[in-house]
């Protein structure tokens, strides 16, 4: 084996001195930032295909809305300079942006906003097109004045605007979406290569302010190790999100890179069966969330990287707050709890995603339950397949832990359907008011429905998914919480 | 030999055909809905129930597969459900990048594994053939993505010489190409080529002890030359069986090496494509390794009578 190793080098280096020059970094150039992700999107339509991907990598960045979310959580204007809400809060009148044009000369007016959001109900497949239901038409007053006219009060309308639903079109660049995607944005879709990565250039006539990058490749690689090798060996410049916690303190003992740890959407649920027993009985639920240690469990689980809630609220949602301390780690308590109940015998089955984090998760929550004399089968499904359609659609399982990465999915505790299998009538009617009040109603209302799921131990929040980027040292500008459905390279540089 | 040739064809295409069996009725026994995956949590009910109509899933799961393999036979391998685009042509790109992994790690191996094998038997008696033989058997142990995980930490995270992974199309920019493809053909090609080296080495030390070879000694003609002439093409009959079979063992470890290295081959579309339950890919890609590891079988057998005459008549 030595002779063949030494054989080995010599080819080798015969081959990498036959390319001396040049290096393996795709972002070798000043002008060019290399960024890795894990998931790669299929094409460019998501108005069409559903996932994380799409959006990640065009919304902000190539397709622009007329308002967007900040890396704290607040909407922000885009491509509306201002906005009012008439009294009934129906009525939303947007101002343009004077000057832009989409990537492929046609200029951007108030057709293109009633354009874009009628299309979403007539041409979009997708299941969140839902989110435009409430728009009951759109007016052009002039053509930097749009007006929006919806159904009834809706805030949660504004905040999905920030999203997909949200991107501006023009009907001259909708023809090849899958391919050729057409958005006022600061980039440009130059090239792809399927399996490998997708090349962004600067739009020389961008409205706003030029991108600090000229070219940003971004690049899909889906092991996590592989990941991590590409950013070490200068093949790329920014990790976006790391998904192998172990792997970052390597990254903080190097002085060649920075680490930045933030919050993300993704609530890590341990979810129960509501509708079934023994979990439609609330002395259970609160006993199996008091006898779970989840600090311990985050420590163990995800390197104590993450936050403790306690309830269906990320930190960066404006009616955050702690509820963490909600129910205490005490077995003792949980014990007594369980005996009231007349299940001192208990059983069941954690159906859980097969990830990382919740498999870790997993072998936490059944060790603590085992001391109290709680016996759990963990049970991991293939993901996303198995586990949407046994326990998302078919509501066959005990209890489950998975990711809940959409943005302000509290709202699924208003719907009884969902397989949470939890109603309770004051959620709903918190969550609607909140949704037709003013901002500060909305504030107080999800805050309180916050609180009563909390209260009713509807599940059990283990932590907030937390959002480490990895970046070499030169790459500035980048944002440590991921909370809008954009990889947003416009703070770069 | 004819006649030969048309029943091996004959034998390779009902091969095929029980093969695609197989993998369909795999697919569908698979749990999870497609639909489902590709739609994700916000589906309603009657979306689903029209996108499974879409793809054709409430049919009957004969028809399913006769339309399926109509249209394969058709070179329509369908579309994929989560791009929606047809999967033909990208099986093909795809299957461009394997075919150039799979050809670089035999290289490697052959490049290994003939001299270092024939030395082995030659030196059959000395230190060198047994320390030969003894890494060859350390060689065959280690799996291809272990090789994979070393290479990477030594080469491209300490020295930083080559590329940890990526995909550069050879037109594209040659030199990035093959800096790229190095790696991953070595975590492949090493461990073949371990494997390889015992092969060569029992068929050169099989035809060392034959008659013919003592002539040819005896005749006057040097170890070498002896070997050379008249030796080799001997030692090849076995040699080509295993490199059939280890042409099959590559298509596989190319799976894991693609992931290791993140090439855009046929094994990371077959691994994304499971996951997504991208039923139409999974099909193509798998029905694709299979006719070509048949079609390596095939021109194998073939390759028999072009190295050796005898066994030209014998069929």
């Amino acid at each position: 084996m030595k002779v063949r190793i030494s054989a080995a080098l010599a080819l080798l280096l015969v081959i990498s001195a036959c390319s001396a020059g040049s290096t393996a970094s795709v972002g070798a150039g000043p002008d060019t930032l290399a960024v890795g992700f894990t998931a790669e999107p299929a094409n460019f339509d998501f108005t069409r295909t559903d996932g994380t991907a799409i959006p990640q990598a065009l919304l902000y960045n190539v397709y622009e809305g007329l308002v967007k979310l900040d890396a704290d959580g607040e909407i922000v204007p885009l491509l509306a300079e201002s906005w009012t809400v008439s009294d009934d809060r129906r009525t939303y009148d947007f101002r343009l942006q004077p000057g832009v044009r989409f990537s492929n000369g046609a200029p951007f007016t108030a057709d293109d906003v009633k354009f874009s959001i009628d299309r979403v109900k007539t041409d979009w497949s997708i299941s969140i097109k839902s989110k435009m239901d409430v728009v009951d038409h759109v007016e052009v007053v002039d053509p930097l004045h749009a007006r929006v006219v919806l159904t009834k009060p809706s805030n949660g309308w504004l905040f999905d605007m920030t999203g997909r639903v949200g991107a501006m079109f023009s009907p001259t660049g909708v023809a090849d979406l899958a391919n050729t995607p057409v958005g006022t944005g600061p980039y440009q879709v130059a090239s792809r290569t399927r399996g490998d990565s997708i090349v962004l250039r600067a739009n020389p006539d961008y409205w706003g302010r030029a991108p600090a990058y000229k070219t940003v490749v971004l690049k899909y690689i889906k092991d996590p190790t592989a990941l991590n090798n590409a950013l070490l060996s200068n093949g790329i410049d920014v990790i976006a999100q790391i998904s192998a916690p172990d792997s970052i303190p390597q990254f903080e003992n190097d002085t060649r890179f920075t680490v930045l740890q933030g919050t993300t959407n993704g609530e890590v649920v341990l979810s129960f069966n509501g509708a079934k027993p023994p979990f439609d009985d609330i002395r259970v639920r609160r006993a199996l969330t008091l006898a779970v240690d989840r600090r311990a469990l985050l420590d163990t689980a995800w390197a104590g990287r993450g936050t403790l809630i306690g309830s269906m609220v990320p930190p960066t949602d404006p009616w955050y707050e702690d509820l963490s301390g909600r129910y205490p780690h005490d077995p003792d308590e949980a014990r007594r709890l369980l005996a009231e109940a007349g299940y001192s015998d208990l059983s069941f089955t954690l159906s859980v995603a097969n990830l990382p984090y919740a498999t870790a998760a997993a072998q936490v929550v059944a060790s603590d339950l085992a001391d109290i004399g709680v016996r759990v089968t963990i049970e991991p499904l293939d993901f996303p397949a198995v586990w949407l359609k046994q326990v998302f659609t078919d509501h066959d399982f005990d209890a489950s832990i998975v990711q809940h990465v959409e943005a302000r999915d509290l709202t699924t505790f208003g719907k009884p359907s969902y397989y949470w299998g939890y109603d309770n009538p004051k959620v709903r009617d918190l969550i609607a008011s909140a949704d037709a009040g003013t901002p500060e109603q909305e504030v107080a209302d999800m805050r309180a429905a916050a609180r009563t799921i909390a209260d009713d131990a509807a599940a059990d929040w283990l932590f907030v998914y937390p959002n480490v980027v990895v970046a070499k040292t030169k790459v500035t500008g980048l944002a440590a919480n991921q909370v809008s459905e954009s990889f947003d390279l416009t703070g770069l540089g | 030999m004819v006649v030969a040739i048309v029943r091996r064809v004959a034998i390779l295409v009902i091969s095929v055909l029980v093969a695609s069996i197989v993998v369909f009725a795999f697919m569908a026994v698979l749990p999870g809905d497609p639909a489902q995956v590709a739609l994700g949590v916000n589906a309603t009910p009657e979306l689903l129930a029209k996108t499974r109509q879409d793809f054709g899933l409430d049919r009957p799961l004969v028809e399913q597969y006769l339309s399926w393999m109509g249209g394969v036979l058709h070179g329509d391998f369908g579309r994929s459900y989560v791009t929606g685009e047809a999967i033909g042509p990208q099986l093909l790109d795809r299957l461009g990048v394997t075919l150039w992994l799979v050809g670089a790690g035999m290289l490697v191996a052959l490049v290994l594994a003939v001299p270092f094998g024939a030395l082995a038997a030659v030196w059959h008696r000395r230190s060198g053939g047994t320390a030969i033989s003894g890494l060859s058997q350390l060689g065959v142990a280690v799996p291809a993505f272990l090789a994979g995980i070393l290479l990477v930490q030594v080469f491209a995270v300490q020295l930083r010489w080559l590329p940890s992974g990526g995909w550069t199309p050879p037109n594209q920019d040659t030199g990035e190409f093959l800096r790229g493809l190095i790696l991953p053909a070595l975590s492949l090609g090493l461990v073949q080529g371990a494997v390889l080296t015992r092969y060569v080495r029992s068929a050169v030390l099989d035809t060392l002890g034959q008659d013919y070879l003592r002539t040819a000694r005896s005749k006057g003609l040097r170890p070498y030359p002896a070997l050379m002439r008249h030796g080799l093409r001997n030692a090849a009959v076995p040699v080509v069986t295993v490199l059939g079979l280890q042409l099959a063992t590559l298509l596989i470890g190319a799976v894991v090496v693609e992931r290791v290295f993140v090439l855009p081959g046929l094994g990371s579309m077959l691994l994304d494509s499971v996951s997504a339950r991208d039923l139409l890919s999974v099909q193509g890609i798998v029905l694709v390794l299979v006719v070509a590891v048949l079609v390596v079988n095939f021109v194998v057998d073939l390759l028999y009578a072009v190295i050796d005459p005898r066994l030209r008549a014998a069929r």
